[in-house]
């Protein structure tokens, strides 16, 4: 785990997802952990539009690897502003970046208290070594 | 996200796992074993095995030594295919069946000596096979079965590059080893029984040696595949190279509730050799027409069949996401993965025997969706010679 990278500046969900909080929006993705557990990112299924409103928990995807499947699930509630559509072509960039280019949507938060319910990367690393 | 757990009991290690730990390889169970699943990543082991080679370790199987005056006769009975037509130094692929025509394993035989065969199974069977195979020699006076698993390990070298990065390293003449042929040979000068067999579709050797061996064979192999491009591969690898190559495996195509038959192992049922045990059931499942079929499918979209998804009739334009009254579940999906030699997403699974015709338009259950598919004949990939 000493070589994966999970930044300060965003925060954590117990399903493995990230968010970065910019004004009223937040940018979700996986981490680091997630798609190394994953191993290569084969299909990013994603299917939802711009304007459809997303609830904290509800799964938003699915996201294909060689060797499994597994649910994409929203850690923060709120109106989907941008979905990642490189992604469909390029689901490498889910491992290659998954800070960056391997962000997966934009949601304008409909109740920020929920970002106090997530965790920091301190937490979340912690988080990882009890699993 | 996926999680692993942790199984109850202690898993077991072969002699390479500090070989593995090294290449900082991510380990999984299998079996009732830490294996290593990938060193780098499951598609540049599978492209480094179709382009270059790759090295893996099955030290996990089990090898069973056979030998006496009614090792043969004894062979005959335990498996459906013809063990008296092996020249020595020659191997064939088999199932061993149960009294009703299921599968209780499949399996390599050797023959070594005129009275000395090895038989190779599956890693999660050992236990099971054993057993089954000390009952049966209980009506034959003049034979003994030795368990070599633990002191015997096994590496297989898989690729076009294979013969050429292993041909330095040994004074054995490799091309005069056809197919399903080996011979004993030193690599590196360490013993080792050299096999040109394989689970990937590619050209290949399979290496057995003496477990305390196979660390220095392990890294004479590849420091010598080097300049080829060899690397180490996983049983990620293994599996989406054997899913390409319409290889069935255990545990997914083949169990105690499947007979060769179903899956496409005419081939390997010789029933005018005489009786052997599933005989008679198989016989019947001949003579009546099997029920299911297992056959290959290429998904029209992007999602990956995974094994236990549901097939269905499809409407008879095929497209995805109608679920008309009309459509019935036709069979089973038993293995699937994204292909990186075909690019598209494929499976393997048993269709009813009317249904299980190549072309035929399907829809396959995934999540809550049904996503069309075309069913194909097996093998997916076979490589040019």
């Amino acid at each position: 785990m000493a070589s994966l990278n999970h930044p300060a500046d965003l925060k954590y969900s117990k399903t493995d997802e990230w968010v970065r909080v910019e004004g009223d929006q937040a940018t979700i993705g996986i981490t680091d952990y997630a798609q190394d557990q994953l191993g290569d990112v084969v299909y990013v299924e994603i299917p939802l539009a711009p304007g459809q409103q997303l609830s904290r928990e509800q799964k938003f995807g699915d996201i294909e690897s060689v060797k499994a499947t597994s649910e994409l699930v929203a850690p923060v509630s709120g109106e989907i502003v941008q979905i990642n559509e490189r992604l469909k072509d390029h689901p490498e960039l889910v491992n290659e970046q998954p800070y960056g280019e391997g962000w997966m949507l934009v949601v304008k938060l409909s109740n920020p208290a929920e970002l106090d319910d997530l965790m920091t990367a301190d937490q979340y690393i912690a988080y990882l070594e009890g699993r | 996200m996926t999680r692993e757990h942790a199984a109850a009991a202690p898993l077991k290690r072969t002699p390479l796992y500090e070989q593995h730990q090294a290449l900082g390889a991510r380990m999984v169970e299998f079996g009732g074993w830490e294996m290593p699943l990938q060193y780098s990543s499951i598609l540049e082991e599978h492209r480094a095995v179709r382009m270059q080679a790759g090295l893996f370790d099955v030290s996990h199987m089990g090898e069973f030594q056979i030998e006496g005056p009614e090792a043969l006769p004894f062979l005959q009975y335990l498996v459906p295919n013809d063990v008296g037509r092996l020249a020595i130094n020659q191997a064939l692929y088999t199932t061993l069946c149960l009294p009703t025509g299921g599968v209780i394993d499949d399996l390599l035989v050797y023959r070594l000596e005129a009275e000395r065969y090895m038989v190779v199974v599956n890693a999660a069977n050992i236990a099971k096979d054993l057993a089954w195979f000390q009952e049966q020699a209980r009506r034959f006076s003049a034979v003994q079965i030795i368990d070599r698993s633990q002191e015997t390990a096994l590496l297989a070298l898989q690729g076009p590059a294979a013969q050429a990065i292993l041909q330095p390293l040994t004074p054995v003449d490799l091309a005069a080893i056809r197919y399903y042929r080996c011979l004993p040979g030193e690599v590196a000068g360490l013993a080792c029984l050299i096999s040109r067999t394989g689970y990937t579709g590619e050209d290949g050797f399979e290496l057995y040696c003496e477990a305390p061996k196979a660390p220095l064979l392990w890294e004479h192999l590849l420091a010598a595949g080097k300049e080829h491009g060899l690397v180490p591969a996983g049983l990620g690898a293994r599996d989406t190279l054997r899913l390409e190559a319409g290889y069935c495996l255990y545990g997914h195509e083949l169990t105690e509730q499947t007979n060769p038959l179903e899956a496409g192992l005419a081939w390997t049922i010789k029933f005018e050799k005489g009786d052997f045990i599933g005989r008679e059931a198989l016989l019947r499942v001949r003579e009546q027409g099997v029920a299911r079929k297992l056959i290959g499918l290429e998904m029209l979209e992007r999602r990956v069949p995974r094994g236990g998804y549901t097939i269905y009739d499809s409407d008879h334009d095929g497209a995805s996401g109608s679920t008309g009254d009309n459509q019935r579940a036709i069979g089973v999906v038993t293995s699937g993965a994204p292909s990186p030699t075909l690019n598209k997403s494929i499976g393997m699974g048993y269709v009813e025997a009317s249904r299980a015709v190549p072309e035929q338009l399907v829809q396959v259950e995934i999540g809550n969706r049904r996503l069309a598919a075309r069913l194909v004949a097996l093998p997916f990939y076979k490589r040019r010679k």
